[in-house]
Formats: structure tokens, sequence, C-alpha cells
């Protein structure tokens, strides 16, 4: 006896576009069940998790400060996913983003200009696609496995970064905590509202979907990337190039990673520290797989992940558990994408084996 | 086996297997419509029809692939449901596919062990292959690597692993579209045997003298329903023909009689290394192609052909300009584009994951061939390359009505339409840019009667209208039918081509086997 899937003949639409409700219907009752587990009030966890923030001015502008990045991050993710390509490293390509935005802005503290803040969102996007660049030339070139390197990348990242925090960019009038000098205005990303946290990266983001959107769905771009992610033979033959593809999606991908590092570093902090890493280049494949790959999908996904960050924040507070919830509701919810693709896709059945006669 | 002459008393009464009613419907597509035929033991049975004709989906459901929509299956006079191509097996029904599944960098005994439980013994596995295959004169050596043999000896693979399962029925898909005529032979012999230790096999092809040579039965299929069975060796080609397609088969007609003009394409001295362990280099390859000629490029698969179509397309690209020469410009350093932008068209072996990607829709497998060539009509918008798809479902509409592409949606995956009725779509797709120089890489592979006649056609009047094409087949009737000259190719050499009519079938013979060292390997 054993378990097989096997194909499905055809494939109903009607699950494929309530797949990802379905996987949060699923994570909601998951999540309700690990509540009950530590002794908690189901009903009362879930309404903390998922409602109460967003009764809450305050929280619902936390959102959209969190969804910005994962939703840039995730949007690149879908144009290298869709194009069979596996960038595992965008929490890399975010920080060293990050890291090359705030270059100018430390190198020459001094500097006012209107023309600072959109070198400091170029150079981000360059640092970020400049990282990606190596597990690119790495897979096209020698045929490694961009899984692998790209991730092992984002562990050489934290360190760097975490040194130059430390070391060489380490504001000296700092009292000692690594972090770089806080940025003049004209190096930081205009708040929307009068008051509160949420910053114009959101509106790029949008902009950002809009136009990946446009590219992936309506340009021949868009077809090339499909047809290689899916048939490389047959990309080939319509003379498509998927080594060249390789290193254009890493671009993409690594340059929307590092727009959101630096929209972090100049949105929400206004310097470089040493808690830039948040884990959004993980969380953001979650919420690529969510959202479809679709951009304009990745940017509703990207809400409902920052929503579960947020909502874990008031349960530690308010009901006392572990911010390490927040990570198993992230971790449920990309585990039920994944299965509910893979069973509109596939059926399971149990196949009993039959002893060849010899 | 059970003793022969009981077998010969059952033949008589109750048939091996009986459909009655047989019917699948795919949504609104009758493939199966009320399906009834029979196949006694002992029995050479002949499935004859189209591509879509449903011969396949009566196969799978068979075979266990497939569940019918309703109609019965009954095994020697029983009712069976068959569930999976395993409870097949355990029935005693065996199959050997049109495309192989085996693992190239494996052994022939380790292919064959890879169908069964995972506690047989490989030397078992071997010893019993060696024996089946000395008891059925299909020579082949189990420790082989299945990556250095010829398709021929691929497919005797298939029937041992098939024969392995002591089966009653072996059903076979089209198994000689692969073959050398000389292999071919010896597969005849080979079933010859089975039948005459009383097994029965079901036949399914498209080459009608075959039919006429093995078969004592025959059922003729066309459109999902049996519109005939008869002994096909009361009747003549011409008349199984028109059964099939349900009128008059007509000849192919050759409108132009050896008016050639320039030279299109032009080889010289095209040499290429190996890519991976399995290819074949091409060793000094040269050949003109002229306007009005149908050149075609004979041999058995393996020999190098898919290496010169990725070389003459551009999949593969020259380090010397001068190697592949296109309307006189040297184009061996060029990409597929520019080589079709140049006035090349392309037309490779394998539909389904090269010529076209399976999932796509067919408007989508428009644009793939032709984003290039028809770039002012396929784009718009400059720069920003923005798909002109009302353009592009226009051209797609045109090429099915004129190839007569039959589909069950309006604009289907390329994955779901029949060998046939995609390699219709994949040549108009082609032939719609009125190409100056086309290369067809076995135009007709699997393809049924009524559509190989309408391909070779288009081929012929391509030609006619003053362009230059280039076949490569392993089909030799095919051949003979569209060839103005013939050029055969073997262990990445070609041969000189020479005008059609001074070829015979012997002449290529030889030339397939003067380098093709590896023919002698497994006897």
């Amino acid at each position: 006896m054993r378990i097989e899937l096997q194909k499905r003949p055809d494939i109903s639409k009607l699950y494929s576009i309530l797949s990802p409700l379905i996987a949060l219907a699923l994570m909601v009752v998951a999540g309700a069940i690990m509540f009950i587990l530590l002794g908690k009030n189901p009903f009362h966890g879930l309404y903390v998790y998922f409602i109460e923030p967003l009764t809450d001015p305050w929280s619902r502008e936390q959102i959209l400060v969190k969804a910005t990045p994962l939703t840039l991050i995730a949007i690149g993710l879908a144009v290298c996913f869709r194009s069979g390509n596996w960038n595992i490293g965008a929490e890399g390509q975010y920080l060293i983003g990050g890291m090359f935005g705030a270059m100018i802005p430390v190198l020459f503290h001094g500097w006012e200009s209107p023309l600072l803040l959109p070198l400091m969102l170029i150079m981000g996007m360059a640092g970020g696609a400049l990282y990606g660049f190596i597990p690119a030339i790495l897979k096209s070139r020698f045929g490694t496995n961009e899984i692998l390197t790209s991730l092992m990348l984002v562990y050489v990242a934290q360190q760097f970064v975490d040194w130059v925090v430390r070391g060489p960019w380490r504001d000296p009038q700092g009292m000692g905590f690594p972090g770089t000098k806080s940025f003049n205005d004209s190096g930081l990303l205009p708040k929307i509202f009068e008051f509160g946290d949420a910053h114009y990266g959101a509106v790029i983001a949008v902009i950002a979907a809009v136009a990946l959107w446009f590219m992936l769905s309506k340009t021949l771009k868009g077809f090339e990337i499909a047809v290689l992610g899916q048939s490389p033979r047959a990309g080939r033959f319509a003379g498509f190039s998927a080594k060249q593809m390789t290193l254009f999606a890493f671009l993409i991908s690594g340059a929307m990673a590092g727009l959101a590092g630096i929209g972090e570093v100049s949105g929400t902090v206004g310097k470089l520290d040493d808690k830039l890493s948040l884990g959004y280049g993980f969380a953001a494949i979650i919420v690529a797989f969510l959202g479809r790959l679709n951009p304009l999908g990745i940017v509703a996904a990207g809400l409902v992940l920052a929503l579960s960050y947020i909502g874990g924040e008031a349960a530690q507070i308010s009901i006392g558990v572990s911010d390490r919830a927040t990570r198993v509701f992230q971790g449920l919810l990309l585990f039920f994408v994944l299965a509910c693709d893979t069973l509109i896709h596939y059926r399971v059945v149990l196949v009993s084996s039959v002893k060849a006669r010899m | 086996m059970a003793g022969k002459d009981q077998l010969k008393t059952n033949a008589k009464q109750v048939p091996l297997l009986e459909t009655k009613g047989i019917t699948k419907i795919f949504g609104e597509l009758y493939a199966n419509n009320g399906v009834d035929f029979a196949i006694q033991e002992g029995e050479i049975h002949a499935l004859l029809g189209e591509n879509g004709a449903g011969k396949s989906t009566l196969v799978k459901i068979l075979f266990g692939s497939l569940q019918q929509s309703a109609g019965e299956v009954f095994w020697k006079g029983q009712e069976v449901h068959v569930k999976s191509p395993s409870e097949a097996r355990t029935l005693g029904i065996g199959m050997v596919f049109q495309h192989f599944s085996l693992f190239e960098a494996l052994t022939v005994a380790e292919n064959i062990a890879l169908s069964f439980d995972a506690d047989v013994e490989l030397s078992d596995v071997s010893e019993k292959a060696r024996s089946l295959s000395a008891q059925y004169g299909l020579p082949l050596d189990p420790d082989a690597l299945v990556g250095d043999l010829s398709v021929g000896q691929r497919q005797r693979i298939e029937i041992i692993r098939c024969l392995m399962q002591d089966p009653a029925l072996i059903i076979l898909d089209e198994p000689t579209s692969v073959l050398t005529p000389q292999e071919a032979d010896t597969l005849f012999e080979t079933l010859f045997r089975l039948r005459e230790e009383g097994r029965s096999i079901l036949y399914i092809s498209h080459r009608l003298e075959e039919v006429q040579r093995l078969c004592s039965a025959a059922t003729i299929m066309r459109h999902g329903e049996v519109v005939d069975s008869c002994d096909p060796r009361e009747e003549t080609a011409g008349s199984l023909a028109s059964k099939m397609v349900g009128a008059d088969v007509e000849g192919i007609e050759h409108k132009t009689a050896g008016k050639t003009g320039e030279v299109v394409l032009a080889l010289n001295n095209l040499s290429m290394g190996t890519s991976h362990p399995f290819a074949i280099a091409l060793k000094k390859i040269s050949l003109e192609v002229r306007q009005g000629e149908v050149v075609c490029i004979a041999g058995i698969a393996g020999n190098g052909q898919g290496e010169l179509f990725e070389a003459i397309s551009g999949e593969d690209r020259q380090d010397d300009p001068h190697q592949v020469v296109i309307r006189g410009t040297d184009a061996g350093h060029m990409s597929i584009s520019r080589r079709r932008n140049l006035g090349a068209s392309f037309v490779p072996e394998e539909r389904l994951g090269h010529g076209a990607v399976p999932e796509m829709s067919l408007t989508d497998n428009m644009l793939l061939a032709r984003h290039a060539s028809d770039a002012s009509e396929f784009k718009k918008m400059g720069r920003l390359n923005v798909i002109a798809q009302s353009a592009i479902v226009a051209a797609t509409k045109r090429v099915n009505e004129v190839m007569d592409v039959r589909k069950s949606a309006e604009d289907p995956p390329a994955g779901a339409l029949s060998g046939g009725n995609l390699q219709k779509f994949i040549v108009g797709r082609e032939l719609d840019r009125k190409p100056s120089f086309m290369l067809v890489n076995q135009p007709t592979w699997g393809v049924d009667a009524g559509a190989a006649a309408h391909i070779r056609q288009s081929l012929l009047d391509l030609a006619a209208s003053g362009s230059a094409v280039l076949v490569i087949s392993q089909d030799l009737d095919e051949i003979f039918e569209i060839a103005t000259s013939i050029a055969v190719m073997a262990d990445g050499h070609l041969s000189s081509p020479a005008p059609a009519a001074d070829m015979t079938r012997e002449k290529i013979g030889l030339l397939m086997a003067s380098s093709g060292a590896d023919q002698g390997q497994a006897a």
C-alpha cells in the first residue's frame, strides 16, 4: 500500500480562485486548535490576532507599514518564481539594499537636497539587484543550485550589515549602540498622514505592483517569463534564453527587495541599525504564493500577512502567547496554500502494490 | 499457459476481451461513443483510425488509465472494472507505448526492475530478460546502458518488460513508427511467435500494408465510433484508408517537375561537438536546398537528426557563421529568432515541450514561434512590446481553418489536442508565414493517414510556390512520396543527396548501415 498523487484531468476553475481563501480558513481552524492546546480561549485568541488590529487606527497604519516591504519583496519574487528561478535569499537582498541606500546619507551626512531621496532609492535597488546577481551568475555560469546559494548569502548579508553598523558606520555620538547617525529630513521618505507612521513606500509598492502586473500579463517579457518557467526547451525554440532569464529575474527581485530595504531604512527607522533583518524576505515567500504569484493578488496577501504580525504583537501583550505563535501562523498559512494548490491539481489515491509474476 | 487445445476451443466461444457500449465523454466531446468490439484468443487484431478517432481513449480505458463514462468490459466472458494499469497487468493485459518511459542513465535490467516491487533481485530480472530475449528473437543485452541503445532496441526493452508479466493480451501502440524496415521485420516475427503461443495482440497502426500483413481482423474507428470491422487481408490499402477517413483518400499531387531555383539553405562543413553524453556529434555536413525542392534526410533515429535540427534552427549556434547560410546570408552565429527573420521556419520533432508548451493555449503557442518574425503585427507600443492579442487570435483562427484543426474548445491548451491535430497546427503556424525555407523534423510521426496526407501535401505546395523544404524523416514511404532528392544520415555524417528517382530502399539501407556501427551491437 502506498500513497500516490495523480494529476487531475480537469482542474476546477472555481477552486483555483478560492484556494487562498480556503487556505486562510484552514489556518484559522488550525490556529484555534493551537490556542486550545495552549489553554487559551480560541475565539478570544483569534479575535485578538485577526480582528482587533483592524478596529484601531494606529494598528491599521502599522499594518500598512509592515505590508509595504512584504509586498515589494513578494512582487519581485513572483517574477522570479514564475520564471522557474527559486530565489530564497530576498532577505539578504533586502539588507544589502538598505545598506546601499544608506550609503550617501551616511558618508555625506551634511548633504541636503531634493535629489537625495531618489538617489537613495536607486542605490537601494542597485544594491539589492547586485546582491541578487551573485546567485544568478553562479547558476547561469556554473549551474549551482540557486536555492542554496541565495539562502546562504542571507547569512553573509546579516553578518556584514551587523559589522557595518557596529564598526565603520557607527554613530560616534550613539552611546555605543550599533547604528548610523540619523538621516537628515531630505533623506526620509515622507509620511502619508500628518500623524502616524505610514510612509510613501506604501504608494511606491502599489505602483510597482501595477507595473509588474502589466509586464507579466500584457507584454512579451511576461510571456517569455511564463514560457521559460513552464517549458525551458520550448522557450529555447521561441528564441528565449533561460540563462538571461535567470539574470533578469534575480535582478528584478533583488531590486524590489533592495527597494523594500531602503524604504524600511528611510521611511520607518530613519537610519541603518542592527535591527533591519526582521524576516520580511522569508515571509514574502508566503505572500507571493498566497497572492498566487500575481502582483495584484500579492498586494492583498501582503496586508493579510502584515495583519498576522500586528496581531501577534497584540497577542503577546493581551493574552500572553509567545511571538513564536506568529511564526506558526505564517508557517501554517504557507503549508495550507501549497497543500490547497497541490490538491487542486492532483488527487490522492491509495495504491495497493501488485506483485509482479515472474 | 493452459494447454493449446483448450485455448483453441475457447477461442470459438468466448472472446478474450470484449467491450459493449464503451462511451467516454470529455466535457462535451464524445471521445468514444458506444464502442463494441471483441478480440479472440490467438489473434492479431488491428485498431485503425485517424488521430482523434478515439483509439487512444479506448486503449487507455482497456489498460485502466482512463475510466469509461458508460459501457462494460468483459475479460474471458466476465465483466471487469479495470481501475489502474497495475490491475490491467494483473488480469493479463500488457501494453507497449508509442513513447517509451526509460531512464537513459540506467541499464536495461535496471529499467525493467523499476516496474516491479523493490524486493526483486536485479540478477533475476537480468536472467529472465536474457531468456525471454532468446526465446522471442529479440536480441538485447540486459547489462547495456539504455542511453547507448537505438530506438528499436529500446522498444525491445518495453516488449520484454511487458512479456515479464506473461500477458494474454498485448497492446502495441504504433510500434513500427520508429523502426527501420529490417527492425520492423524482426518485430513481426516476434509477434507471430507470440500469436502461436495463443496470446492475442491489439495492434494500433496507421500503416495499412503492415496491418494487412499481420492482422486477421481489424476494427475501424472514426469520430469515436466503430464504423466497420473487417478482415484486412481481404481489403486493399485504399479501401482500408477510405474506411478510416470516410472518403476516398486523395493521392498526393506533385505540382512541379524538377523546376528548381536559387539555393536558399546551404550547409558548409557544418560540425558540432556534443553537449551531453548521449548526443551525436555532427561531422562536416554539407548540403544545399534550392527553391522548389523537397530534400529529405532519411536515417534511423538517434544518428544526429535532432542535433542537425537544432544546429540549423539556431537553438545551437555555430562559431563559424559560414557553416549555415540562409538566403545568401551567413547565419551560423545567429539566434533562432534572427534566422526566422531571414525567412526560415522550423517544425521540431517533439510537439509537446519543444514545438509547443502543453499548458498554454493555441494562441499563446502561436506567439511562441512567431513573436520575432511577426513583430510588427503581434506586438505594439514600441519598446514596451505589448502583446497584440487580437492579431494573434486572428492568425490562430486562420491556421485552424486552413489546416482543419479539430479541437474540443475555442482556444484549448496545446496538450489537449490529439497528436495529429496539434501537428497540423504547428505545421500550419509556420506555413501561414509563407516562409522561404522550412525545416521539418518527422512531419507525420504518430499522425493518422488523413492528417499525414494533408501535411505532406502542404509541404509539396510550399515547395511548388518557390520555397525550399528540408524534411528529416524515418518514414521511407513518406520520403519516397514527397522527396525530390534524398540524403541519408548515419552516425553524424550526411551522405550527399541523390535525386529521389535514383534511390531505392536497398541503397538507403546500405547508406544507413555504412557508418552506423551501433546496429550490429545487440545481435
